[in-house]
């Protein structure tokens, strides 16, 4: 319960159930361009088992997902794709940038590579690795639900 | 029994410039005119018989101040008979055009568009050469040594 408003105590339970809900329904768009798609198969399978956390069910529309995976390697001839991509997914979404070469542009530093998703789209969460353990994985996807879960609710 | 950079040599004395073959690679470098030619020939001539164009790029000597600056590189293979040549031309940067070898080998069409896409070197009689790694809106060749390495040229988004 938070608030002692008058009218806070309604709204802010109402913000909460929304957060519990769509943190448990994580439905993703995977954008696997490099290595990193091996880890992120990994988490996904039996021994790791991303759907303990809502977010089993990957969609190959972004029309139908919440939250945009972009793992792997984005380059300068794909960054246009990857905008538009973002763009077609309908609110709420988040972004998550899975391995260093989304982060930051990794280990490459030449002519044919984005330096970090973030100067194209705007990232909730940052999986740093190259690639990322699958903990390191989980690890991302809890800090994407707890911003989830503590974010204004838009309904 | 001569090697086959040799036998090379030996049939078209003119056209072969240069031979080497450090640890078994058998290279002959040629001159630009006489590249079709050979490579008609050795595709034909049952000595030889190198039926695979297996790879084909090129080399930037600018740091090693070479003259000519770019070297073409080809390797070629022979499935029945097991063994391989490598052939090289030499081009100017002013006169960088060397022939194109699609009529023979059809692989060499794609091989061609990425040489001319990363190093300037165009090639004549091919069909369609045009960029095939980088984008139509990019400027310059990426591999060619003077090509500063942080230059960037991104279709959206911040130059960085």
């Amino acid at each position: 319960m938070k608030g002692n408003e008058s009218t806070g105590f309604f709204t802010s339970t109402i913000n909460d159930m929304i957060g519990w809900a769509r943190k448990y329904s994580i439905f993703q768009y995977p954008f696997v361009t490099a290595c990193c798609g091996m880890e992120y198969m990994a988490t996904a399978c039996s021994h790791y088992d991303v759907d303990r956390f809502g977010a089993g069910l990957p969609r190959f529309s972004p029309r139908q997902s919440d939250v945009l995976f972009v793992v792997g390697t984005i380059s300068h001839k794909l960054a246009p794709v990857l905008k538009q991509i973002y763009d077609q997914m309908t609110d709420p979404k988040w972004v998550v940038a899975f391995g260093v070469c989304t982060c930051t542009g990794g280990f490459y530093d030449n002519y044919a590579t984005v330096m970090g998703i973030d100067t194209i789209i705007p990232v909730d969460v940052y999986i740093p690795g190259c690639p990322p353990r699958p903990e390191n994985v989980l690890d991302g996807l809890i800090k994407l639900q707890e911003k989830i879960q503590n974010q204004k609710q838009e309904y | 029994m001569p090697k086959l950079h040799e036998k090379l040599k030996e049939r078209w004395p003119e056209d072969v410039v240069e031979l080497h073959d450090f640890r078994g690679d058998e290279t002959a470098v040629i001159k630009r005119e006489s590249l079709l030619r050979i490579a008609d020939f050795i595709k034909r001539d049952s000595q030889f018989d190198l039926n695979v164009l297996i790879d084909l790029t090129a080399v930037d000597g600018l740091p090693l101040k070479w003259k000519p600056r770019f070297e073409v590189v080809y390797h070629f293979y022979s499935t029945a008979k097991n063994h391989r040549l490598r052939l090289k031309v030499r081009v100017e940067q002013e006169d960088a055009v060397v022939a194109s070898l699609t009529g023979i080998w059809p692989v060499a069409n794609w091989f061609e568009r990425e040489v001319w896409d990363m190093f300037g070197i165009r090639f004549e009689g091919h069909p369609d050469l045009k960029r095939i790694l980088m984008y139509e809106e990019f400027s310059g060749h990426p591999l060619r040594k003077d090509y500063p390495y942080n230059k960037r040229q991104p279709l959206i988004g911040p130059k960085n």
